[in-house]
């Protein structure tokens, strides 16, 4: 197990470099120059121009730019933004605000998503599976930012149970509602992930001998048919942790959450490659880590699984 | 203020809007002084957007930073709702040639740490922010100034420049390089804000949390959140804060705002998102405002493009156009009815304004009179079949789609060319072609005021190898008609003269004005004396609580 993980870890190296040097490359290859947009078509003097250029290293060629960057790196320097910050700051900044946001989400729709799975997988066919089925049908055809704008003005605008927008501390009882829609969609999923996992253990061999042993109803479903019909739904769950984690720009939006998807959307649109590699970077290890939590799952969720 | 990336739209007529900020409130005096009732200790909620840089003067050439910059600094003077100026720190300004100035200060003026605002603060400043090392993006506000060249150019080997003399703690004196009557219109402008000693030992710390002279100082500043301000109790001038403070709140969307007015979480909003400018009226009710500022729309066909170099040919082709496009229809379509047809190459919210300069009918949509220009213009050199007039726009800025494609098609139907709008993926992609002149057909461009005056949308834009002269437009007559406008002594003189040369723009048409913009704003039921100023920003320090 130990040796695994340790493998896993290693692979993080390559795959971390990989990806910020495809990101850092994809920045520099968009077009327009950031540096003029900066003056939004204002006149710069060229000294100006010149200084801010250097300020960033925008003067020197791709791979003079990505090894100066690398060569900060290791230092734990990762550049600054247009803007005069360290966008180590920046990411100290969004990223615990999305982290509070995602697990969130993540927990709403484990949670719930498993829950209701359950009981529509052991009432196959009956109205509550069928009614279930089709709630989470529209769910999943709604999308996220009409669910987000007539949630918020619902809730938000005529009710007043909440505020419309996040307040600038983001604690996690003000994202509890943009954390609702983020994670519905994904809950729609592990409803239906659940459901058809579960109705498909019902029948296994080892499902009839516990029964037959005389186990208790509860014993059955929570122990043996729920425990091994949860592989499929943990692995959507630790890839939908990094989209949850990069991929919430419109709910981050309608909420003005000040988390990462904002502050990597505009950084894109701003042509900042520090703070666009930095955030992706992140994600990337994100990624990997969840993955490697899935597979350690696997063997704690069936036996058969091993890690030597 | 930097060119706008979306287009501030807008849903009610001219006429309407004026009655509105007519009746919107008192001027600051009036509640400065107590004329218009209030509850004085209310701090108000606005929208803002994250200051692109730290907060220095002449670091500032944006909204987001602009906006908090006005309420916390006050310069030599300030502008009133109506953008004329009013004295502040000065004063006096007097000059007898439009060349040499000789400025006076009140005295007693402070920052808000105690420190005096002298001679020396304002001459620091704006050594400081011409000089080409500290690398400041408003450093070409200094180029009038004597020595500017100098101070400026890369390895310059001073810092100071020769036009700027202190003669005693309340008195210096600013020698320009040519007479330009206009210059202390300027001088409310963020650039020319003074700055404390402290500042020029580390500017990036003092532009996170500067010590300032304005109505109100910067007590917080948390990034991508808020910017609290509190009111500075050591000002005294003209925009005296009539409320207990500000709270600048960061907004990603104007969509999110919007809500937050609805439901009584923000108190005032100065852009209306596209999405509710249908409804915001019956929304709010007469809590919101549609007025007009400085600032415009416009389509230049750049000189560098084959059928439209400057000249007799690329003349009629650039009138052609913009007679075949209805102004008013994409205004009611697209706008609901809301921006005021461009009637010349400013803005009717300044002085001197005038709508009937001659050759601005060129302005006008009629069908006929466009194809004959066409016509006449083919029969120079014929244009043909294959070829296309495409018209370029960034999509990142909401609604630019929407009236472009608008306009294309409208010169498609009344002009039969192949007319179309070439999208480009951001502002930046944009202004990279435009910058390097490698665009290959029109583009939307625009100007917004930095200071109430004509000669900021005619000098920067239009004049021979000026900064934002994107289309590469030259003409004699035209900079010399400058030149004379700027040489008056009297501004009213000045702005007749301003007005002439306009007519040699009609002739050439170095851009096609489209429209003048307006801005759509709402407050809450929690505040009152909400008006908007001359450049579409919220007049904060007059706002009162209920």
């Amino acid at each position: 197990m130990l040796a695994f993980t340790l493998k896993r870890f290693l692979q993080l190296i390559p795959v971390f470099i990989g990806a910020t040097l495809l990101v850092y490359f994809l920045v520099f290859a968009t077009p327009g120059d950031p540096i003029s947009a900066l003056s939004g078509g204002k006149p710069m003097t060229p000294a100006v121009e010149s200084a801010l250029r250097a300020q960033y290293n925008l003067d020197q060629p791709f791979w003079v730019q990505y090894g100066l960057y690398l060569k900060n790196l290791v230092t734990l320097d990762l550049g600054m933004s247009f803007s005069g910050q360290e966008v180590r700051d920046l990411l100290a900044r969004a990223f615990p605000v999305t982290a509070r946001l995602a697990v969130m989400a993540l927990a709403i729709e484990a949670v719930f998503g498993i829950f209701f799975g359950v009981i529509a997988g052991m009432r196959k066919g009956k109205a509550f599976d069928s009614t279930v089925l089709i709630l989470s049908l529209i769910v999943i055809a709604v999308p996220t930012f009409v669910l987000g704008f007539v949630l918020q003005f619902v809730v938000g605008v005529k009710l007043e149970w909440a505020k419309p927008t996040v307040s600038g501390g983001a604690g996690w009882g003000e994202l509890i509602l943009p954390a609702v829609v983020l994670g519905l969609v994904s809950f729609a999923y592990v409803l239906r992930l659940t459901r058809t996992s579960i109705i498909e253990n019902k029948q296994a061999d080892y499902v009839r001998t516990a029964t037959a042993k005389g186990l208790s109803r509860g014993r059955v479903i929570n122990v043996h048919i729920l425990r091994n019909s949860l592989i499929p739904v943990v692995t959507f769950l630790g890839a939908d942790l990094g989209s949850l984690m990069g991929g919430a720009i419109v709910t981050e939006g309608i909420f003005n959450v000040p988390g990462v998807g904002n502050l990597l959307y505009r950084a894109i649109l701003k042509g900042e490659t520090p703070t666009v590699v930095a955030v992706v970077g992140v994600l990337v290890i994100v990624f990997v880590l969840a993955n490697l939590i899935v597979d350690m799952l696997y063997a704690l969720l069936d036996p058969r699984i091993r890690y030597a | 203020m930097r060119y706008s990336h979306a287009s501030k739209a807008l849903v009610l007529s001219a006429a309407l809007a004026l009655t509105l900020t007519a009746c919107g409130g008192g001027t600051p005096e009036e509640s400065a002084n107590g004329g218009s009732e209030g509850d004085a200790t209310k701090v108000i909620t606005a929208n803002t957007t994250e200051p692109q840089n730290g907060l220095l003067p002449a670091n500032t050439n944006e909204v987001g930073g602009g906006r908090v910059m006005d309420m916390i600094f006050t310069g030599l003077v300030s502008y009133d709702a109506k953008g004329k100026p009013v004295n502040e720190i000065a004063e006096s300004i007097d000059t007898k040639d439009s060349q040499n100035y000789t400025i006076k200060l009140a005295p007693g003026h402070t920052f808000s740490d105690g420190s005096p605002v002298t001679a020396a603060s304002f001459v620091d400043a704006w050594n400081f922010g011409a000089a080409a090392k500290n690398a400041q993006l408003n450093s070409y506000f200094f180029e009038s100034i004597k020595g500017y060249k100098e101070v400026s150019a890369e390895n310059a080997k001073t810092e100071k420049m020769e036009g700027l003399k202190i003669v005693d703690d309340n008195t210096f004196t600013v020698e320009l390089s040519q007479p330009e009557s206009d210059f202390p219109l300027r001088l409310g402008y963020t650039a020319f804000m003074p700055l404390p000693e402290a500042a020029f030992k580390d500017p990036k710390a003092y532009g996170e949390a500067p010590v300032s002279n304005g109505p109100y100082k910067l007590t917080e500043w948390n990034h991508d959140v808020n910017l609290k301000l509190e009111v500075n109790e050591s000002y005294e001038g003209p925009r005296k804060a009539a409320n207990g403070g500000i709270d600048f709140k960061v907004y990603q969307s104007t969509e999110s705002a919007y809500q937050d007015i609805m439901a009584g979480n923000l108190d005032v909003l100065d852009q209306i998102p596209p999405s509710a400018l249908a409804n915001y009226e019956s929304d709010l009710g007469d809590r919101s405002v549609n007025a007009p500022y400085a600032g415009n729309a416009t389509i230049t066909i750049s000189g560098y493009l084959d059928h439209f170099k400057q000249g007799e040919e690329g003349n009629l082709r650039r009138a052609a156009i913009s007679r075949s496009i209805d102004r008013q229809q994409i205004i009611d379509k697209v706008y609901f009815g809301g921006k005021v047809k461009a009637e010349e190459f400013t803005a009717p919210v300044l002085e001197g304004y005038n709508a009937d300069i001659p050759g601005s009918e060129v302005l006008d949509f009629d069908a006929d009179a466009a194809k004959k220009l066409w016509d006449e213009a083919n029969a120079i050199e014929s244009w043909g079949d294959s070829e296309e007039f495409s018209i370029g726009y960034n999509v990142d800025g909401a609604g630019n789609k929407e009236f472009v494609e608008a306009v294309a098609n409208q010169v498609k139907n009344t002009l039969g060319i192949n007319a179309v709008a070439k999208p480009y993926t951001s502002f930046k992609a944009l202004r990279d072609d435009v910058t390097k002149k490698k665009m290959t057909g029109a583009h939307r461009s625009g100007w917004q005021a930095d200071y109430p005056s004509m000669y900021n949308f005619l000098g920067a834009l239009y004049g021979t190898g000026a900064g934002s002269n994107d289309g590469d437009y030259s003409n004699k007559d035209f900079d010399n008609k400058l030149k004379e406008g700027l040489a008056a002594t009297d501004p009213a003189e000045g702005a007749k003269i301003f007005n002439e040369s306009q007519e040699i723009l009609f002739k050439d048409l170095p851009a096609i004005p489209l429209w003048y913009q307006a801005v759509q704003g709402g407050w809450s039921e929690n505040v009152s004396n909400v008006e908007f100023g001359w450049n579409g920003v919220p007049i904060y320090n007059a706002i009162t609580g209920k």
